[in-house]
């Protein structure tokens, strides 16, 4: 899989780390609601199809990209750099299963 | 009458012999010879034992789908088993052994396997080996003991056991087109697509290129087939855009068209050059990928169908264009389509004679009706070949009536003789990389074959891949692909051969009809696969092990889903295909390793790592790390030397290398509330030029790691991390930064290797700092506990930081890295009159443990922070990462395990990883409270304590357990105490 960092061009997926599901949204740091913790933490919607993720560039510039992967074909449908978002966050609902 | 030499043609070198010896015997053969073609034309047929029967095996393909020809290969000492005949280029001094026979390939005792063969069917293992119920090989011991006898009769070649002494090498590639492939339509789309000025990589998996335009006869742009694809290859060569790789198998198609493929470098000389590898795998990320991979020719499935001498017709045609070899003198021909009959033409042409056409169809096209006349041979239409004679030889075939509707056998068998049996059931596209790549087969009833799907994205197919076999269309698919620009279909010109076969894959008679020769799986045992339920393609695969073996079924695979289907009562496409996967073709297990054995872990080294080897340390790794475990004196053992260095530290002074410590600056305007926010604690109120110590949790609660933080100014601080830490809490950071808090104002440098630190400890360290230091006081106004200042050691600019791990009194000194040597050894020399000793891990262990002090071995991703008594560093006052997720119920349970002390009362050595349990049983341990994390021996205490996580182990303080660690026989009664062992009230770091 390569992935193409905007700072460092295409470079396999071998350089990048895995940094989880994107699109969960961290509760106000003071905030004291426990499911809302509970669901940033432990929460996840495992997509199958086009999945917001982070990965960063850990062997080389270093900074948090956000991808659009499809998990059934690998096919990285877009990629920014997570520290200027374009990408809108949202949460998605997992979908229940046919 | 053997196969032989033809006395002219073929591709081979005339002019030059090979001497090469198999199972002994000395052959010669011409340069561009493969080990099959030199031994048919030596007159040898048989190459092997199957499988399983052990029955004789001749050649049946003349490429990389030859199930039967395997064959060892002897390098000296090491030895290679299971390459095909059909890929090994001969080369002077080659030593080959034929595999799965005993004592001798010409007698083999296993052969009486043929006569239980109806007991030896599918499944056999699992039903007979279920065992006795009772006795002393009952079960599962029985198949044991049976096992040891049917592993020395059953399976294939056997592996060397000396290590190879080959080289193997990586290379990475990127190109705008891969085409994989020189056939005709390979080469027409390399060229094509290297006209348009892209970087073009072909790979092609033979010696030498053309693929079929070598063997099929034909012309193309008006000169001879060979001829064109010869020059073709010549043009390619001389281009600087094109890297053409040969003898190069492409063997993996992954994701975002990166391909694997393994370059045979040096298998085909006798002496490679020096430096050259004997084989490079290839990572290649290609633009697009062009398939041009061509198509297999199927067997037909009849009794006695894997005697020597039976071979695929395209097989022979290309040993007699090739390489100049006659597979056989009177030539009969079994098919169900036209194409063979090009293939028995090709052969008369060579100098056989060809004695019958076999075609299970009534009626025959004009064009093949024509090529049956040329070659002069009796057409036996509507008939089928039901058994074959020869023992290891073909030397007759048995021919009936056949009904291809029904199947269907009728009249007397006619026996005809024929030294060879040229059999064609159609052909299979190679579509084995597509499939890897995510393409999902489709049947086509035409051609009798899955076909790739038309549309797909990274890759376009050409050629006998998509199912075109007319060399003008195969062209023209080719340079279509290549070009990238849609081409016009050629039309199929008229007096091309039609290359559907009639939907026959079986000739059910008496006897052995084998569907996969490499894994001897019969006709009889797909349909046995279906009475017992193994029905679906997955289950028959696996059950009967079809296409299995190292070919993968590449001969097998549509024959045998016929079969099932047909035992179904289903049509071949609602049986279904399995899904090819890496490799295509056998991989040497070197290549993917190549250069990465043995010790391949980069080393990090202190700046002080030669002084500390030029002066007895001991070393060990921790991590990447190369750390000093001990500093011996002569004759010293590891403990007698970590309790003087412990002991001299205490009552002295000692010195160690902590430049490992993982060091991040956290700079800028935000960075004093970054740190509020990652630590428990709060350091916006920490003033500068003082240090704190600090705790990290993770967003679940659980502690994640620990160390001081110096500022060194307004905006500038210096965080230190557990040395195993130092990356998981940078990435930690940088996730937070980034993709958190974008919004705040801070940046980080990871500065680990830029500081060389030495921690110097004891009552005495003051003394000796006093004694070197200048520019700065250290006394206890100007440098109190936790504060820090800047001086020069010798010259050298240093930065002193009052803290201790030890419990002593204590400095870390940071130097630039470039000066940690040079500061080092002026503090040795200034501790002298002090009585200072360098000190290694274990005595820092020891003196860690001696203080209950924490590390990675309790902050092992399990423990809280309160776990480790270390609630004293929650703020209340402001949230932190992990501030809402430590509370949860299951994190402040009572009975979680919690840090203690544990004393030896039986004054033996404790060891870490031994079990705490209240009830000691040495036969049957069990009731673990908890385990040990650390153990030493306390030079301070003078006994052996240790550190344990257990069981609610804040209220067994006082309590007696026992230390129990089956696996190193350490049983004893131990007291559970307080972590605190030595000086709890932190006098004497404080003094």
């Amino acid at each position: 899989m390569i992935i193409t960092c905007p700072y460092c061009g295409p470079r396999d997926s071998s350089e990048f780390v895995y940094q989880g599901e994107d699109g969960r949204t961290r509760p106000d740091p003071a905030s004291t609601d426990q499911a809302a913790w509970n669901a940033y933490v432990y929460d996840r919607v495992n997509t199958a199809g086009e999945h917001e993720e982070i990965w960063q560039h850990s062997g080389g510039c270093r900074a948090h990209l956000r991808l659009v992967r499809n998990t059934l074909t690998h096919k990285i449908s877009s990629v920014s750099m997570a520290r200027h978002a374009t990408v809108p966050r949202r949460r998605r609902k997992a979908e229940t299963p046919a | 009458m053997s196969p032989r030499r033809a006395s002219s043609g073929g591709l081979i070198d005339r002019s030059r012999s090979i001497r090469f010896s198999f199972d002994g015997q000395d052959f010669t053969g011409h340069p561009g010879d493969t080990l099959a073609s030199a031994m048919l034309a030596n007159g040898v047929s048989l190459f092997g034992r199957s499988f399983k029967y052990h029955r004789p095996r001749g050649v049946l393909a003349a490429g990389v789908d030859e199930p039967n020809a395997l064959v060892t290969v002897l390098r000296g000492e090491a030895r290679e088993p299971n390459i095909q005949a059909t890929m090994l280029e001969i080369y002077d001094g080659l030593q080959v052994v034929s595999q799965n026979r005993f004592p001798s390939l010409g007698f083999d005792i296993g052969a009486l396997n043929q006569l239980g063969g109806k007991v030896l069917g599918a499944g056999f293992y699992y039903k007979t080996f279920m065992g006795p119920v009772f006795g002393p090989l009952k079960g599962t011991r029985f198949w044991m003991f049976c096992e040891h006898f049917i592993r020395h009769a059953a399976g294939l070649g056997r592996a060397g056991t000396v290590p190879d002494p080959s080289r193997y090498e990586r290379m990475n590639a990127y190109c705008d087109v891969l085409v994989v492939g020189s056939g005709p339509a390979g080469l027409a789309a390399a060229k094509a697509a290297a006209a348009t000025g892209a970087r073009v990589v072909l790979a092609e998996q033979d010696a030498r290129l053309g693929g079929c335009a070598n063997w099929s006869g034909g012309s193309i742009d008006a000169q001879p087939a060979t001829e064109w694809a010869a020059g073709a290859a010549h043009e390619l060569a001389g281009l600087a855009n094109v890297t053409v790789l040969s003898r190069t198998t492409v063997w993996g198609y992954y994701d975002g068209n990166t391909i694997a493929a393994l370059e045979r470098v040096a298998d085909h000389k006798a002496t490679p050059r020096t430096g050259e590898p004997r084989h490079r795998h290839w990572t290649i990320r290609a633009g697009k990928v062009v398939l041009a991979t061509g198509a297999f020719e199927r067997p037909l499935v009849f009794p006695g169908n894997d005697r020597p001498g039976v071979m695929l017709a395209s097989a022979a045609a290309r040993y007699a264009a090739e390489f100049g070899v006659l597979p056989g003198e009177k030539i009969a021909v079994f098919t169900n389509n036209d194409g063979a009959y090009a293939s028995a033409l090709a052969l008369r042409e060579a100098g056989c004679s060809i004695v019958a056409i076999v075609d299970v169809r009534g009626e025959l096209s004009a064009a093949a009706r024509e090529l049956a006349v040329r070659t002069g041979a009796e057409v036996l239409t509507g008939r089928a070949v039901t058994g074959t004679e020869g023992g290891k030889k073909l030397h007759c075939i048995q021919v009936q009536g056949f009904d291809v509707v029904t199947g269907a056998i009728t009249g007397d068998a006619r026996s005809i003789d024929a030294d060879c049996l040229l059999v064609s059931g159609g052909w299979s596209p190679v579509i084995n990389l597509a499939s890897q790549a995510g393409a999902r087969a489709e049947w086509n009833d035409r051609l009798q074959a899955f076909l790739p799907p038309k549309e797909a994205e990274g890759w376009v197919g050409a050629g006998g891949f998509n199912g075109t076999f007319a060399l003008d269309a195969a062209l023209a698919e080719g340079l279509a692909a290549g070009s990238g620009e849609a081409g016009e279909t050629a039309p199929d010109p008229a007096g091309d051969l039609d290359m559907s076969p009639a939907p026959v894959f079986e000739v059910t008679a008496k006897g052995k009809a084998f569907v996969d020769f490499q894994h001897d799986v019969t006709a009889d045992d797909v349909r046995l696969a279906h009475r017992e339920g193994f029905q679906s393609v997955e289950h028959l695969k696996r059950y009967t092990t079809l296409g299995m073996a190292t070919d993968q079924g590449k001969t097998s695979n549509v024959p045998g889903l016929a079969i099932m289907a047909n035992a179904l009562g289903k049509q071949i496409p609602d049986v279904g295909t399995t899904r090819f996967r890496p490799p295509f073709a056998p991989v040497s297990i070197g290549s993917l390793a190549a250069e990465r054995y043995g010790e391949i872990r980069p080393e990090r080294l202190t700046p002080m790592h030669d002084w500390h080897l030029a002066n007895g340390a001991r070393m060990y790794s921790a991590g990447l790390w190369h750390r000093t475990m001990i500093y011996g004196l002569p004759g010293e053992t590891v403990e007698q030397a970590y309790v003087r260095e412990a002991k001299t530290t205490r009552e002295a002074a000692g010195i160690a290398d902590v430049s490992t410590l993982g060091k991040i600056m956290v700079q800028g305007p935000d960075a004093a509330d970054f740190l509020d926010r990652v630590y428990t604690n709060i350091f916006s109120t920490l003033p500068v030029g003082k240090a704190r110590y600090g705790l990290m949790l993770r967003e679940d609660g659980l502690a994640l790691d620990d160390g001081t933080t110096w500022r060194l100014g307004e905006l500038d601080f210096l965080m230190t991390t557990t040395t195993a830490n130092a990356g998981k809490v940078m990435q930690h950071l940088e996730f937070l930064l980034d993709v958190i808090w974008p919004e705040l104002r801070v940046h980080l440098t990871s500065v680990t290797d830029q500081w060389a630190g030495a921690s110097i400890a004891g009552p005495r360290s003051r003394e000796i700092l006093a004694a070197c230091v200048s520019g700065t006081k250290v006394d206890n106004e100007t440098l109190p506990f936790m504060g820090i200042v800047h001086g020069a050691i010798s010259g050298a600019p240093v930065m002193i930081c009052r803290l201790s791990f030890s419990g002593e009194l204590a400095y870390e000194v940071y130097s630039g890295a470039g000066h940690g040597t040079h500061v080092w050894k002026a503090l040795i020399e200034a501790g002298k009159p002090f009585g200072l000793v360098p000190y290694g891990l274990e005595a820092l262990g020891t003196m860690r443990i001696e203080k209950g002090h924490v590390t990675g071995a309790e902050i092992d991703g399990r423990t809280t922070a309160r776990d480790l008594h270390l609630d004293w560093m929650l703020s209340k006052k402001k949230p932190f990462v992990g501030s809402m997720m430590m509370d949860r119920e299951g994190l402040i349970a009572p009975d979680r395990l919690q840090l203690v002390g544990i004393v030896s009362l039986d004054n033996q050595p404790l060891n870490g990883g031994s079990h705490i349990v209240e009830q000691l049983d040495r036969d049957r341990p069990h009731g673990s409270v908890g385990h040990m994390t650390a153990a030493c021996y306390s030079p301070a205490l003078g006994r052996h304590i240790g550190l344990a996580l257990v069981k609610a182990g804040k209220d067994r303080r006082g309590q007696r357990a026992f230390v129990s660690d089956p696996l190193r026989r350490r049983f004893g009664p131990v007291e559970i105490v307080s972590h605190h062992f030595y000086d709890p009230e932190g006098k004497r770091m404080h003094g």
